[in-house]
């Protein structure tokens, strides 16, 4: 048995993106800016599936830009504002929940004369309005703030984030990779300027992703070439993935679904398995995501005796990473290194079987026992109870 | 990271874990807020190392160079024990990632801890 609990990371594309992609592969195989029937057919396509991905977040279809995926629309977002509005000011706020293209992004501003501010979070993994108001200076031009956390799940209340922006005439930007089609997004009533989107993490194809640039925002360009996109990023336009990123997005994302089996697997796995803790909250929470602590045992252990089951998922350990860090999402929880060394993530898609789940489970409590069992940590702690 | 053949079977099927009850000598490493912490016991006679056990928490391959360090040290005298070095123990295991070595460095400074543990309470008594 194959089990794939790692939706977080990427996503089985679905039967339908993969039809979809197939007949443009097989018969759509023009340039969309050629001038001929071929060109024409492509720019047909591709300007269809701008109008369905701009519809899902109640856009423009001229608003959405088609990027290579998350990572290049966050860095145009930062890159591409930040220096296109130097003259208004140099500051710009985010989190240090981000993901790394959004932190490693503003790493890279810093030199270039950007001031950057990282908002903290509470122990339910969301940021403090007040603070962010706090932090505002008249320098401040972009204020950056994920929608929903690809460790955790937790979900940003961006329509009083997008308040607060608005008061203070401020951009506002949104990496949505991993809320896109969980979690409603509309641009109009969350005053957002910017926002991320990925195909591959709604069972779309990977290499694809778009940028919601609003009328009227200045970027400046990453990419230099033919001017496509609006002359924002240039490039012969990947017609067959962003058709399949546009099916992708109007596939039943079955989010009711997910979550009844996402609370179900939380429930059993913190019933049936001691000194069990889910990390982050429960009600701010996406359909598909499970962050659980197992104290006195380390999380890649854990991933490599479920891996041997056949079970995919990911840990928040440092033992885990190229850098050994562990973490930093879960450390800003306010968790200490040795619980965010045992942390498993879970991430469903709506693929995923009650039976799965209980498969799952079935092994994990066998794994977290033998390593307890190992582990010198368990008899101290158990004995101070 | 790719693990070896030999690390993941001595991480799937240990044969040493354990505490020894009135261990002669016990070498404790780590803590658990670098992600890794091992615990060694031995069991000493006629100058040879008769039983050894561990319990560790950490990754596969700190599991691993534990069992790893075990087997090596099992019916050695303590000087042959004192010379096993974490490349022996890293050899053992068919090499280990670069950023894991650290865990048969581990293994092998518990092995000492052990060792030198053992001969202070014999000073002692």
């Amino acid at each position: 048995m194959k089990i794939y609990l790692d939706n977080a990371a990427t996503t089985q594309p679905a039967k339908e993106v993969i039809k979809e992609i197939d007949r443009i592969q097989n018969k759509i195989y023009g340039n969309a800016s050629s001038l001929h029937s071929f060109g024409k057919e492509a720019k047909r396509e591709l300007e269809k599936a701008r109008t369905i991905i701009a519809k899902k977040i109640n856009a423009r279809p001229e608003e959405i830009i088609f990027t290579s995926g998350g990572s290049e629309s966050d860095n145009l977002a930062l890159q591409g504002y930040a220096l296109a509005n130097k003259n208004k000011g140099n500051h710009i706020i985010t989190t240090i929940i981000e993901h790394q293209a959004i932190l490693n992004t503003c790493k890279a501003l810093s030199p270039q004369g950007f001031k950057i501010d990282y908002l903290s979070i509470n122990n339910e993994g969301t940021i403090n309005l007040k603070e962010l108001e706090k932090k505002i200076t008249k320098h401040t031009i972009l204020i950056s703030v994920m929608h929903a956390n690809n460790e955790i799940g937790t979900v940003q209340n961006l329509k009083a984030i997008g308040k607060i922006c608005k008061k203070h005439k401020i951009a506002f930007h949104t990496d949505a990779v991993q809320s896109f089609t969980k979690v409603p997004i509309d641009v109009k009533k969350m005053n957002l300027d910017l926002a991320s989107l990925s195909a591959h993490k709604i069972h779309g194809p990977k290499g694809v992703g778009a940028l919601y640039v609003k009328k009227g925002i200045k970027l400046n360009k990453l990419i230099y070439g033919g001017l496509q996109e609006n002359n924002l990023r240039s490039g012969t336009e990947n017609i067959a993935g962003i058709t399949g990123f546009a099916k992708a997005s109007t596939l039943n994302p079955k989010m009711k679904e997910i979550t009844n089996l996402r609370n179900y697997m939380i429930q059993k796995i913190l019933k049936e398995i001691s000194n069990s803790h889910l990390n982050g909250s429960l009600k701010q929470r996406l359909c598909n995501n499970i962050n659980i602590r197992f104290d006195f045992v380390e999380g890649e252990s854990i991933l490599f005796l479920l891996n041997e089951n056949g079970i995919a998922v990911s840990t928040g350990s440092a033992c885990s990473t190229h850098t050994l860090k562990p973490s930093y999402v879960l450390l800003a929880l306010g968790l200490k290194h040795e619980q965010v060394h045992g942390s498993i993530r879970f991430t469903l898609s709506k693929y995923t079987t009650k039976k799965e789940i209980d498969y799952t489970i079935k092994h994990l409590k066998i794994i977290i026992k033998k390593l307890r069992r190992i582990s010198p940590l368990t008899k101290w702690n158990t004995q101070k109870k | 990271m790719e693990y070896t053949k030999k690390v993941m079977e001595l991480f799937k099927h240990p044969k040493h874990v354990g505490e020894i009850k009135n261990a002669d000598g016990i070498g404790i490493i780590g803590n658990p807020t670098c992600g890794d912490e091992m615990h060694v016991y031995i069991k000493v006679k006629e100058n040879k190392i008769k039983k050894i056990r561990y319990k560790t928490f950490g990754c596969v391959s700190a599991i691993a160079s534990s069992e790893a360090m075990c087997t090596l040290a099992k019916n050695k005298t303590l000087e042959q024990a004192e010379k096993i070095t974490d490349k022996d123990i890293a050899n053992y295991l068919g090499g280990l990632p670069k950023i894991k070595y650290h865990c048969s460095i581990l293994g092998h400074e518990a092995l000492k801890k052990a060792i030198e543990n053992y001969k202070s309470k014999r000073t002692k008594k």
